[in-house]
Formats: C-alpha cells, sequence, structure tokens
C-alpha cells in the first residue's frame, strides 16, 4: 500500500462522517421547523373555532332595496373618508378605497344570470371589506400586521406593516389599498382624531373599530339616510342583523371562497 | 531621525486642525449646540401627566409603545395613572391636547439626541393641523 492510497482512504472516512453527521444534525432541525409550522396551524385553526363560538361576532347587512346608491348617493363613503382621512389621489391607479360602488354583477360574479331582475341590472352595490371569518390576508402577512381581533373585526395594525402586499393579493375582494405615495397632502380635510397613514402601508375599512370600541356605530351606518346599513352582533339571536337574515334573503360577495364574508346582502 | 523640522511642524498642523472645534469653542465662549430648552404647557384644566417627569423623560417612548399595543392590538383605550386618574391612550388627543407645540418640546430633545421617530409620519400633530 502506497502513501497516497493511504490518505485517500483516511480522507474519504473523513468525509463520509462528516456528512453523516450534517444529515443527522439538518434533519433534526427540520423536524424542529415542521414542528413549528404545524404548531402556528394549530393556533389558526383554534383561533378560528374560539371566533366562530365567541359571544361578539360583528357583520353588517346591507339592504340593497334600500340602498340609492345608484342615483348618486355617496353618503356612507363620504362620511367613511372624512372619518379616516382617506386619501384622494385624483386617480384610479393608486386609488385608496374603504367603501367602494361596484355594478351588482361585478359585486356577485358568481350569480351571473342572463336575464336579471330589471331593479338589479343597473344597481350599484356598495362594498367593503367583508370582515371575514377565515381572512385569507391574516394567513399571508408575514408581520402579524393584520389580524383578527374577537369581535370578528380584521384589523390592521399600521406600525407593523411593511408594505409587502401579499394580503392584497390574497384578498378576493380587492378590499385592501397600498399607499404608493405620502398621503397627507391629498386629504382635504384632516380629521385630527384619526391618524393618517404613511407611504407605504396597506389600508382598508375595519368596521370602524375606534368607534365601535367608544361605543359609536360605524361611521357609515350612521350616515346612511336610507337606513340600508344595519350592523350589529351576529351571534346575538335576538340582534336586527339576525331578525333582518331570518325575515329576508340575503347573498354574500364569494361565498364559495370559503372566506367566510360578514357583510350580508338583501337583494 | 530625518527631516525631523517637516515632521514635527506636520504633526502640530495636524494637531491643530484636529482639535480646532475644541478651540473654536473656547474662542466663542459657548457651546456651539444649544442644550435643549423645553416649553412646559400651562393649561388650567389639566395639571397632570399620565406620569412623573423623571418617568417622561426616560420611558416616555416605553409608554406609548404599550399604549400602542393596549389600543390597536388589545382594544383597551384607557390608562389609569398612578393616582388613578384615567386617560384616554391617544398621542394625539391626550399627549398634544396639554404639549401643544411639538417643535418646542418633542423635537427639542429629539433634535438634540439625533434621534428621529416616525411617529408623526402618521399621527398628527396640531401645528401640521393649522398648516393645512
Amino acid at each position: 500500500m502506497n502513501k497516497g492510497r493511504r490518505k485517500f482512504i483516511k480522507l474519504a472516512g473523513l468525509a463520509a462522517f462528516g456528512i453523516a453527521t450534517e444529515q443527522i444534525v439538518s434533519s433534526k432541525a427540520q423536524s424542529k421547523a415542521t414542528e413549528i409550522i404545524s404548531n402556528r396551524g394549530r393556533q389558526t385553526k383554534k383561533s378560528l373555532n374560539s371566533a366562530s363560538a365567541a359571544k361578539v361576532r360583528l357583520a353588517m347587512v346591507v339592504d340593497l332595496r334600500k340602498c340609492v346608491s345608484q342615483n348618486g348617493c355617496t353618503k356612507c363613503i363620504d362620511s367613511c373618508n372624512k372619518e379616516h382621512n382617506v386619501p384622494d389621489f385624483g386617480e384610479t391607479k393608486d386609488e385608496v378605497k374603504w367603501i367602494w360602488k361596484e355594478p351588482y354583477e361585478g359585486a356577485f360574479m358568481d350569480q351571473e344570470n342572463l336575464y336579471m331582475k330589471d331593479q338589479l341590472k343597473d344597481k350599484m352595490v356598495p362594498v367593503f371589506c367583508n370582515n371575514c371569518d377565515n381572512p385569507p390576508c391574516v394567513e399571508v402577512c408575514p408581520t402579524q400586521a393584520t389580524y383578527k381581533r374577537d369581535d370578528g373585526i380584521v384589523m390592521m395594525d399600521w406600525h407593523r406593516c411593511i408594505g409587502c402586499r401579499y394580503c392584497m393579493a390574497a384578498c378576493p375582494y380587492g378590499s385592501r389599498s397600498f399607499n404608493w405615495r405620502d398621503p397627507r397632502q391629498f386629504i382635504k380635510e384632516v380629521n385630527p382624531n384619526f391618524p393618517t397613514r404613511t407611504k407605504g402601508v396597506v389600508e382598508k375599512c375595519e368596521f370602524c373599530a375606534e368607534r365601535i370600541d367608544n361605543g359609536l356605530p360605524p361611521a357609515c351606518v350612521e350616515a346612511c339616510s336610507a337606513k340600508a346599513l344595519v350592523f350589529g352582533n351576529i351571534n346575538d339571536p335576538d340582534s336586527e342583523v339576525r331578525k333582518l337574515l331570518k325575515d329576508n334573503f340575503s347573498v354574500r360577495r364569494k361565498p364559495g371562497l370559503g372566506t367566510g364574508p360578514e357583510i350580508y346582502y338583501l337583494v | 531621525m530625518y527631516d525631523s523640522g517637516k515632521i514635527i511642524t506636520g504633526l502640530i498642523i495636524f494637531v491643530g486642525l484636529f482639535t480646532a472645534p475644541v478651540w473654536y469653542n473656547l474662542i466663542e465662549g459657548k457651546a456651539a449646540m444649544n442644550k435643549p430648552s423645553l416649553s412646559l404647557p400651562n393649561n388650567e384644566n389639566q395639571n397632570e401627566c399620565v406620569a412623573g417627569t423623571e418617568t417622561m423623560i426616560a420611558d416616555h417612548m416605553i409608554i406609548l409603545n404599550t399604549w400602542r399595543n393596549d389600543v390597536v392590538r388589545n382594544g383597551k383605550r384607557n390608562y389609569y395613572n398612578q393616582n388613578h386618574k384615567i386617560f384616554e391612550m391617544s398621542l394625539t388627543k391626550t399627549c398634544f391636547n396639554c404639549h401643544t407645540n411639538k417643535s418646542h418640546f418633542c423635537d427639542q430633545c429629539h433634535n438634540y439626541a439625533g434621534v428621529n421617530p416616525y411617529c408623526f409620519g402618521c399621527h398628527n400633530v396640531p401645528q401640521n393641523l393649522e398648516n393645512k
């Protein structure tokens, strides 16, 4: 046996040992990682169950038979924009919207009919963030900037938002808008009691969480003179929303996606 | 040592230039940087802060951070200080209610310490509302 061969065999043995240890270590790390992921999954599942079983689950009923948005009424939108310092960039490309109008066929795409009720044909539907029961935006948010409150409101924590816009990609309703520019210059009249946003964060309707915490109804509900918007606790069988849903036929936007939207439309 | 004359002269010039700011301050007779001077509120109806002065100087950022988590994440909006007085946890509504001038209060120390908190990028300050 010459010296070269001996050296080669020694090196090969060392290399084999090295590879073996590396694999043991990495497989251990991997099992730890899967444990963390499965824990996270369990947590979201748990929070979903507890939310649906919670005492309070806030929801909104929009009575489209009363809503007159097709006649140019924008009271709910205006009051919301004023209340929350929603900027008006003056163009649709960068538009920031909390409440906006959508034609009936656009809002309820899965209910497409060749022939429709006349009143629904030119109907404009006010659409909001659906504050889903199973919100995909919350699932994808890498910083947990958006999360679900115990009362079901899907909240935004603008302090934590890093502007990655995953939530915008995940939301099937287009309820989220991104601030491409500093919105401050584009707010006509600043409401001093609500913060403005900054460039690079996502925003959306939050069911007026700040008003609800102070015992007030959402601004849009208050502003609607046709009384088409009704807001309340859907887990309470005696609440107004539940009564309306019991007596009327209601639809929701894209319920088939499994997001559990909590805005009900009476048609 | 070769060229000692040149080297020593060079060294003297270098040290002189390097310590120029010290000489400048000595000759001018005052610190180039002013100590922060805060204008404290003289508000009759609200003369109590959420915490004592020492605590506020040292920990106001921690208090504000706790407030932010309580309000946004936990939906708690009221704060009880050590005298059990109730305050709404709000930078704009509570703090700026007494400390009405950001540039004469917040900015004084922030500029002195060279920190640039981005609170005011979103939270309204009385001044920028007036400018509107």
